[in-house]
C-alpha cells in the first residue's frame, strides 16, 4: 500500500512536470511560431503608451529574449530556490515555492493562489457534500422505483440541472432568494465569511451557492447512479444475497450501491480536483474571490505567470484526486486490490 | 466499513449543523431609507438629502479591477473621483451641484495658478499647514516628486501624458526612477511651498493639468513604484485601512488631516468599503435592495436593470440621468470624393434621421440626448446654434437635403462607403439607422465593420486606408474628454495635425488650416472666460464645415443608494460626487 502510494506520487511528479513543460510551450512557445517577438511579450507589461525601446528594455529585464529552455529552468528553479524579480524601482524576492511573479499585479503568484484557494475549497466541497448525497440518494431512489412519478420527476429535473448553465441558475437564484423577489433568505453575491471567522456565517453566505453549483452536479450523479443501480440491481450476486433471506435496506446498500459507486467515486474525484482548481462560473455569477475570478482576471490581462501558476495548481488537485480515487476504490469494492 | 460509515455519519450531522447555523445568523440591518422623499433627477443639479451629520460606512462596488489607486498612474473618472478622498492635488474641480461642479479650485494650492512668460512659466503657492497621515509637513517638493515620478510610463502606465507633453524637460530625462540622483529644471520649488512648472509651448489652461491626480503629493522616502499602490500615504481627510488587490479595500478617517487647511472636504462619513470584481447584474441589485450606496463605475446600470427601472415608479424615483461629458458621432470624410464636395456633406447633415440615431444608443435615457453640435451642453463654451436643423420632428429635412444634392451636381443621390466597429452593436445599429434614413434621398450606403480594436490603427483612422483603397465617406466615431473644457474635448479631434499617416488618430476627418490656428490662439489665451468663448468657435466652425455628424451626448440612468446624504451629481465626472457624499447613520 505504502509503496504503491510513492509509486503514485513520483508518477503524479512526473506528470505536473509534463503539464509544466506543455503549458509553458503553449504560453510561450506557440505565440512566437505565431509572430509574438520578445517585445510583443513585454507590452503587456510596460503598458499601451510604452515606446519600442522601452517595449524592448523590459522584455529584456524579464529575460523575454533568452532561449525558450533557460526560460523554462528560470522558472522551475524558481519553485525550488526562489528568484529574485526586477519590477521597476526595486527589487522583490519571491520565496520558495515560487510559482513565477505577475508583473502586472506586482506580487509572486504563489501568495496570492493560497490567497484565493479557501473560498474555492470551501465552495468546491461544500457543493460536493451536498451533490454527492443528493445526486446518489436520487438515483438510487429512481432505480429503485423505476418508471414511477418520482422518477420520471426527478430524471426530468436531472436533465434541466445538466442542461442550465451556472450563470443562469445562479443569476435567477440571487434574484429569487437574496433580493426579496420574492424572498430575503440567502446571503446577497459578494458574501463571504473565512470558516475560522465564524462558521455559521460562512455557511450561510455559501449555501446558494453550493446549491447553485450542486444542481448542476447532483444531476449527472443522479442520472449516472441510477444508471449504475439498474446494472447492479440485475446481477447474480443481488439475488443471491435476496435469496440469503438478507432485509431489503442491507441488499440495495451493501450490496447494490456498493456496486454502482465505483463509477461514480471515480468522476466524483475528478470533478472535485478540477473545482478546487476554480470554480470560475459559479464564483463569477456570486463574485466570490476564487481561484476562479483569480484565473478570469489573468487571462483577461493576460498575464502568463498566474495563468502558469493555476494551470500548475489545477493540474496538482487532478493528480491527487485521481490518487485518493484509486485508493478509495480498494474501500469500496473488495475485489480491486492495490499493487 | 463500520468507521466510514462513522465518517459519513459525522459529515451529514455536520452539514445540517451548518444549514442549522445558517438559518440562526440574521441579514445585517440595511440602513435607513433617506429624510428627502425620493424623485427622478433629484440629484442631478441639486443637492439631495442635504445633510452635516458625520459618522457611518459608506459601501462602492466596481464591476471589474480598479486601474490603480497611485495618484500617478490611474485614468478613469471614477478614479478620480474618488481619489479626492485621501489625495489633495494642486488644483480640483468644486465639489458642487450642476454646473459649479466644472469650476476649478485650489486644493492644495492658496490660489490657481499664476501665469508668467507668456503663459510659458506656472506658479502655485501651497497651503500652510498641510499634512500627511503621519504627521509629516506636505512640502512642494512632494508635489514635484509625484509629478515627475508619473512621467515614468514603463513604471505607470495608466495615466495620461500631458505633462510628458508639455513640461519643458530635458534631453534624456525619464524621470526619478531611472535618471537617479538627476534634477531637471522644468519643475522648480524654490521654497518649501513654492512649487513652478516649466512648459515648452505656453498653455493657458495649465491649472486643468495642476487638478491631475499626479500632483497629488508623495513622499519620495515612501515610495516604491508600482508597489506604491497599496500604500498610497493619505494627503485627504481618509486614508487606506485595508488592501486586497483585485479584491477590495477601504479607507478610514487620516487623523492628521486638518479641515482648517481644506474649504472643499466635508469628511462625513467614518469608511469607505469598497468590493472588486463584483458581478454588474449583483451591483444593481444590491443597489436596489440597499445592500450597496455607489456604482463606483458610474456608467449607468445594466439592460437587465433598465426594463426594471423604467417599469417601477418607486424605484425611477431613486434614479437619476446625468450626462456625460461623451459625444457619440460620424465623421463624414471630405477626402473620398463625392464628399469632397461640401454640398453634398450637407445632404447628409440634413437627411439623417436624428432620433434613429439615438434609438441605436437605446433612447435618451439609457443612450443620451440628440446632439447639435461637438461639445455637450456641461461643457463651459459649448455652443447653442443649431447648424443643421434636421426638421421639426428631427427625422431630417429632406427638401433640404435634395436641395444641397442638386447643388452638388448628384441629383439623384450617390453611393459611398460607411465604416463601423463591427463589435460594438450600437454602431451597427448607427451605421444600419443612417443606411436607412439617408437612402430616403438616393445616398446609398455600403456598410463596413472593422473590428474595434485596430479600427483607428488600421482601418477608419488611417489615411492610406480610408482615403486610397477603402474609401471610406463615413465612420462611426465617439470622443469623451479628459476633462470638460474646449481643449479636453475637442483638441484631438479637431486639429488637423494630430493626423498621422501611420493611423492611431481619433480625427479622421476634420482637415481645416483655420481651424488649426483658431486651437493654437485658444491655448495661448489664460483668460477661462475668453478661452471658453474660442473653443465655442473652434466647435461652430467645424460644425460649418459638415465634416462631422453629431449623434448623441452620452447619458447614463444610475440608482441613488439609500441611505446616502449629500448627494449629487459632479458634472466634471458625470457621476454621483463621491468627495461631498454622506451616510445616513
Amino acid at each position: 500500500m505504502v509503496n504503491y502510494i510513492i509509486r503514485r506520487l513520483f508518477g503524479g511528479a512526473i506528470m505536473l512536470f509534463a503539464v509544466s513543460i506543455a503549458t509553458f510551450l503553449i504560453f510561450f512557445g506557440l505565440p512566437r511560431l505565431a509572430g509574438a517577438t520578445p517585445e510583443s511579450f513585454a507590452a503587456r507589461y510596460v503598458g499601451p503608451r510604452a515606446t519600442a525601446e522601452v517595449q524592448a528594455q523590459a522584455a529584456e529585464k524579464l529575460g523575454l529574449n533568452d532561449p525558450l529552455y533557460e526560460q523554462y529552468g528560470r522558472w522551475v528553479k524558481a519553485i525550488f530556490v526562489g528568484a529574485d524579480y526586477d519590477y521597476g524601482p526595486a527589487v522583490e524576492h519571491c520565496p520558495a515555492p515560487c510559482f513565477g511573479y505577475s508583473f502586472i499585479t506586482k506580487r509572486p503568484v504563489f501568495d496570492d493562489l493560497l490567497d484565493r484557494l479557501p473560498v474555492t475549497a470551501s465552495l468546491a466541497l461544500g457543493a460536493a457534500v451536498i451533490w454527492l448525497l443528493a445526486g446518489v440518494a436520487t438515483g438510487v431512489l429512481s432505480a429503485l422505483r423505476r418508471g414511477s412519478l418520482f422518477d420520471r420527476f426527478a430524471m426530468g429535473t436531472a436533465l434541466a440541472g445538466v442542461s442550465l448553465p451556472i450563470f443562469f441558475t445562479g443569476t435567477l437564484a440571487l434574484s429569487i432568494f437574496s433580493y426579496g423577489r420574492p424572498f430575503d433568505w440567502t446571503a446577497r453575491g459578494s458574501s463571504y465569511t473565512p470558516i475560522t471567522e465564524d462558521p455559521g456565517m460562512w455557511a450561510y453566505n455559501l449555501i446558494l451557492p453550493w446549491i447553485t453549483l450542486a444542481f448542476l452536479y447532483a444531476a449527472a450523479y443522479a442520472r449516472n447512479t441510477r444508471a449504475g443501480m439498474l446494472e447492479t440491481m440485475g446481477e447474480d450476486y443481488i439475488r443471491t444475497a435476496r435469496a440469503k433471506g438478507l432485509r431489503e435496506r442491507t441488499v440495495v446498500v451493501k450490496h447494490g450501491l456498493r456496486g454502482a459507486l465505483t463509477p461514480i467515486i471515480t468522476i466524483f474525484g475528478l470533478d472535485l480536483g478540477l473545482l478546487l482548481g476554480g470554480a470560475v462560473l459559479t464564483e463569477t455569477t456570486f463574485s466570490l474571490q476564487g481561484i476562479g475570478k483569480f484565473t478570469i482576471e489573468a487571462i483577461n490581462k493576460g498575464d502568463f505567470p498566474r495563468i502558469m501558476g493555476v494551470t500548475m495548481l489545477a493540474a496538482f488537485f487532478i493528480v491527487i484526486a485521481n490518487l485518493v480515487v484509486d485508493l478509495l476504490y480498494a474501500v469500496v469494492d473488495p475485489r480491486v486490490r492495490l499493487s | 466499513m463500520k468507521k466510514k460509515g462513522r465518517v459519513l455519519a459525522a459529515s451529514v450531522a455536520a452539514f445540517a449543523l451548518a444549514l442549522g447555523a445558517a438559518a440562526c445568523s440574521g441579514k445585517t440591518d440595511e440602513p435607513s431609507t433617506p429624510a428627502a422623499k425620493d424623485a427622478y433627477n433629484a440629484a442631478l443639479t441639486a443637492v439631495f438629502n442635504p445633510s452635516d451629520k458625520k459618522g457611518g460606512t459608506i459601501k462602492l462596488a466596481h464591476s471589474s479591477d480598479w486601474d490603480s489607486t497611485d495618484p500617478g498612474d490611474t485614468y478613469y473618472g471614477y478614479s478620480w473621483n474618488f481619489l479626492r478622498l485621501y489625495g489633495r492635488s494642486l488644483v480640483m474641480f468644486k465639489p458642487g451641484p450642476g454646473s459649479e461642479s466644472s469650476q476649478l479650485v485650489p486644493d492644495l494650492a492658496e490660489k490657481l495658478g499664476e501665469p508668467s512668460d507668456g503663459g510659458k512659466t506656472w506658479t502655485y503657492k501651497l497651503r500652510a499647514g498641510l499634512k500627511y497621515e503621519d504627521g509629516t509637513a506636505i512640502t512642494s517638493k512632494d508635489v514635484k516628486y509625484a509629478v515627475l515620478r508619473s512621467l515614468d510610463k514603463d513604471v505607470f502606465v495608466n495615466g495620461p501624458t500631458y505633462f510628458n507633453d508639455f513640461l519643458a524637460l530635458e534631453d534624456g530625462y525619464k524621470g526619478p526612477y531611472k535618471s537617479k540622483g538627476v534634477d531637471t529644471k522644468a519643475i522648480e520649488t524654490p521654497d518649501e511651498l513654492t512649487i513652478v512648472f516649466h512648459l515648452k509651448t505656453a498653455f493657458g489652461g495649465f491649472d486643468y493639468f495642476a487638478m491631475l491626480p499626479s500632483t497629488v503629493p508623495v513622499p519620495e522616502a515612501k515610495d516604491d513604484g508600482a508597489k506604491y499602490k497599496t500604500h498610497v500615504v493619505s494627503s485627504g481627510p481618509y486614508m487606506f485601512d485595508t488592501y486586497e488587490a483585485e479584491k477590495s479595500f477601504s479607507l478610514k478617517r487620516n487623523p492628521n488631516w486638518d479641515a482648517a487647511t481644506d474649504p472643499n472636504r466635508k469628511a462625513l462619513p467614518d469608511r469607505y468599503e469598497v468590493q472588486l470584481g463584483v458581478a454588474a447584474t449583483d451591483i444593481d441589485n444590491q443597489l436596489i435592495s440597499g445592500d450597496l450606496q455607489i456604482d463606483v463605475a458610474g456608467t449607468g446600470v445594466q439592460s437587465a436593470t433598465l426594463g426594471k427601472i423604467q417599469g417601477d415608479q418607486e424605484l425611477k424615483a431613486r434614479a437619476d440621468n446625468p450626462s456625460i461629458a461623451r459625444l457619440w458621432y460620424t465623421s463624414i470624410n471630405p477626402k473620398v470624393a463625392p464628399l469632397d464636395n461640401i454640398e453634398c456633406r450637407k445632404a447628409i447633415m440634413y437627411a439623417a434621421d436624428r432620433t434613429g440615431y439615438q434609438a441605436a444608443y437605446n433612447g435618451e435615457e439609457a443612450g443620451g440626448a440628440i446632439a447639435t453640435s461637438l461639445m455637450p451642453p456641461q461643457v463651459p463654451g459649448a455652443i447653442k446654434d443649431v447648424v443643421w436643423p434636421a426638421g421639426a420632428d428631427n427625422k431630417g429635412d429632406l427638401d433640404k437635403a435634395k436641395a444641397a444634392l442638386t447643388a452638388c451636381g448628384k441629383a439623384d443621390g450617390f453611393e459611398v462607403n460607411m465604416a463601423y466597429r463591427s463589435d460594438r452593436p450600437k454602431e451597427q445599429a448607427t451605421a444600419e439607422s443612417l443606411q436607412q434614413s439617408l437612402g430616403r434621398v438616393g445616398i446609398k450606403l455600403t456598410l463596413k465593420g472593422y473590428p474595434a480594436s485596430d479600427y483607428f490603427a488600421l482601418y477608419a483612422g488611417k489615411p492610406g486606408f480610408r482615403n486610397g483603397e477603402a474609401k471610406l465617406g463615413m465612420a462611426t466615431n465617439g470622443w469623451g474628454a479628459d476633462w470638460n473644457d474646449g481643449f479636453g474635448f475637442l483638441s484631438q479631434i479637431v486639429d488637423s495635425r494630430v493626423i498621422r499617416d501611420s493611423g492611431g488618430s481619433s480625427n479622421i476627418s476634420v482637415y481645416i488650416p483655420e481651424v488649426d490656428q483658431m486651437i493654437d490662439n485658444a491655448l495661448l489665451e489664460t483668460d477661462v472666460k475668453k478661452r471658453d468663448a474660442l473653443w465655442g468657435q473652434v466647435d461652430k466652425r467645424v460644425m460649418d464645415e459638415a465634416v462631422i455628424l453629431p449623434g448623441v451626448w452620452a447619458k447614463a440612468l444610475t440608482i441613488r443608494g439609500k441611505g446616502l446624504t449629500n448627494v449629487f451629481v459632479n458634472e466634471a465626472f458625470g457621476m454621483y460626487d463621491y468627495l461631498a457624499l454622506g451616510a445616513a447613520q
